[in-house]
């Protein structure tokens, strides 16, 4: 499913956020929102997955605006993994990873055996299994992550956005979690992250989504936006750019004055 | 966090169904134990009258009144997120509370009974109305509470104002008795008329398990899931307005059952606030009619009265779980 913004502009408390921004993530591609804090990375995947009302333009799922989506449907179609990991009873991880499931349960209804195998599997995918039977809330931030991630998994959406999902992830689990994300892709699903972690994004994304102070600076391949002038302008470093055993490898040198 | 017996993930048809159960032999247990033992003397008349006329209204009314209590808590604390979350706090008790104060000071319930449970739900509904409107459209769950604690503190000061004026010793002491909160002397045609309110209130709430174990992962996340953050806060508000409005109207004030009950069930629904809802309207009922029955067995000195016995109780409930959340927020 083709997730895309035209013209979209979004305000928050009276304050422009996002203005101007054009936006396309296509299906069987991991796309990466980067930029520096405050660009509107958040906001973008919030107005993307309908929980923000914009002021301006539109947005589109499978080509069809936001506003045409049936609700229940759309979440069957689109999960979204907020970037704050909050869970506030001490339920089980096998407990919040089956609220992924509810939008394919019918009103009253009870876990059904694809909603088992669906949660199994999540489970499975973050490496969460032995976690299962633990209250979320005991567990450690990088544990808490990844079961929550889990949920968004077992909702077995056509397109997944993800804020930051690897911040806090071990080295393991952050390579765990965006080969997980590459396999998605190959499955046909569209991956929308916003991330901070540049190598990540230029070794596992298919396109890379540039963003400065609520527009989009660039947009593409890594190789056209990971630039030195583009890191230069919007993130006042000196950026290197090496490849290392074929692993693209974007190392922050130094401040700019 | 979890007590050694509750397990990780409860079966709920097992907890639900052994609540019922428990709730039938309160409610049995109401029906038969009273100062006139039904099981043996006084056969015939008298015996069906006590039965028909005191007995029954008193243990309908138990188990609806601890019903809608202990669910609306159950509500409350999902919808909130927050675990120390109590009808009261949304200003409905108070509401329906200064409702029924009036219609006793203005001598209305004097010259028909029926006015004093209609001037409480009136009073319940217009308090809820002024919270809604205070905490606006787009209002979030602390918004929602401080409009609550403030429509309650207005109806409190109007309460002790109607209590400072009144000329009348018989309102006065009326006044303090319905603020106590009982389940004495009710009339089943009181029973018949809050019994629609609090059922379409106990309905209406019941319905909001998905949403709330959805919010168990904050709003954006449950909205993502496919619910309507905006709907469950009126259902939530409207739920507890009619249940515990139309309970406060024919009970009085009775305090803490909304606190206790659904957090003594929480460890074993697995903390699901989900389940938590059917198996609160359950416990409810059953503490409400244990309560009661106790209260009736015991015989103290003087009749004690049901909403001072769930406030002695709460109250020292209430401290340990400030201690307790104390501990568990300490570094």
């Amino acid at each position: 499913m083709k997730v895309e913004a035209r013209g979209l502009g979004v305000d928050l408390k009276g304050r422009p956020v996002l203005s101007g921004v054009d936006f396309a993530a296509q299906p069987a591609e991991v796309t990466a929102i980067i930029g520096p804090n405050g660009a509107g990375k958040s906001t973008l995947l919030r107005a993307l997955a309908g929980l923000l009302a914009p002021v301006a333009g539109t947005v589109l799922a499978g080509a069809r605006p936001l506003s045409e989506w049936h609700r229940q449907a759309f979440a069957r179609a689109l999960a979204y993994l907020p970037q704050d990991r909050v869970v506030h009873w001490a339920l089980t991880a096998r407990a919040v990873v089956a609220l992924g499931r509810l939008p394919h349960q019918p009103p009253g209804a009870g876990e059904s055996a694809t909603d088992a195998r669906a949660i199994a599997a999540a489970l499975a995918a973050m490496d969460a299994t032995h976690l299962a039977p633990r209250p979320v809330i005991e567990m450690s931030g990088g544990e808490r992550a990844r079961v929550l991630v889990a949920r968004a998994l077992a909702q077995e959406p056509s397109a997944l956005l993800a804020d930051e999902p690897a911040s806090g992830l071990d080295p393991a689990h952050q390579l765990a979690l965006f080969e997980h994300f590459a396999r998605l892709a190959t499955e046909g699903r569209t991956v929308i992250v916003a991330l901070h972690d540049l190598s990540l994004a230029a070794r596992f994304c298919h396109r890379i989504v540039l963003m400065h102070e609520g527009r989009v600076v660039a947009a593409g391949t890594p190789e056209d936006v990971l630039t030195v002038e583009h890191l230069a302008a919007v993130y006042r470093i000196e950026a290197r750019l090496a490849t290392l055993d074929g692993v693209p490898v974007v190392l922050p040198r130094a401040l700019l004055p | 966090m979890t007590p050694a017996g509750a397990d990780a993930e409860p079966n709920a048809v097992v907890l639900l169904g052994a609540l019922a159960v428990a709730m039938v032999l309160a409610f049995v247990l109401s029906l038969a134990i009273g100062p006139v033992g039904l099981g043996r003397g006084l056969p015939g008349e008298a015996g069906a009258l006590i039965f028909r006329e005191i007995r029954l209204p008193r243990a309908v009314l138990g188990a609806l009144v601890g019903a809608s209590l202990g669910l609306s808590g159950a509500a409350l604390q999902g919808y909130l997120r927050n675990p120390l979350a109590e009808p009261s706090l949304v200003g409905v008790s108070g509401g329906a509370a200064l409702g029924a104060v009036l219609t006793i000071h203005l001598g209305l319930s004097a010259a028909v009974a029926l006015t004093l449970p209609l001037g409480a739900l009136l009073g319940a509904a217009l308090a809820m109305l002024v919270v809604v409107a205070l905490a606006g459209q787009h209002g979030g769950p602390v918004t929602l509470i401080l409009a609550g604690l403030a429509v309650s503190s207005i109806a409190t000061a109007l309460v002790s104002l109607a209590l400072n004026v009144s000329q009348n010793p018989f309102a006065t002491v009326e006044m303090v008795f319905w603020l106590m909160g009982s389940l004495g002397d009710r009339s089943l045609p009181q029973v018949w008329l809050a019994a629609p309110f609090m059922l379409a209130g106990i309905a209406l709430l019941l319905l909001l398990g998905r949403a709330l174990d959805a919010l168990t992962l904050g709003e954006d996340a449950a909205r993502s899931l496919g619910i309507d953050v905006g709907r469950t806060r009126t259902m939530v508000v409207a739920g507890t307005a009619l249940s515990v409005g139309a309970a406060t109207a024919v009970t009085g004030v009775i305090g803490f059952v909304g606190l206790i009950v659904p957090h003594a069930l929480r460890p074993f629904t697995g903390h699901r606030p989900g389940l938590l809802l059917p198996a609160s309207m359950l416990g409810g009922a059953i503490m409400l009619l244990t309560a009661d029955v106790v209260l009736r067995l015991v015989q103290p000195w003087v009749e004690l009265r049901i909403g001072v016995l769930t406030a002695l109780l709460g109250a020292p409930f209430f401290v340990w779980l400030v201690l307790k959340t104390r501990s568990e927020l300490a570094p």
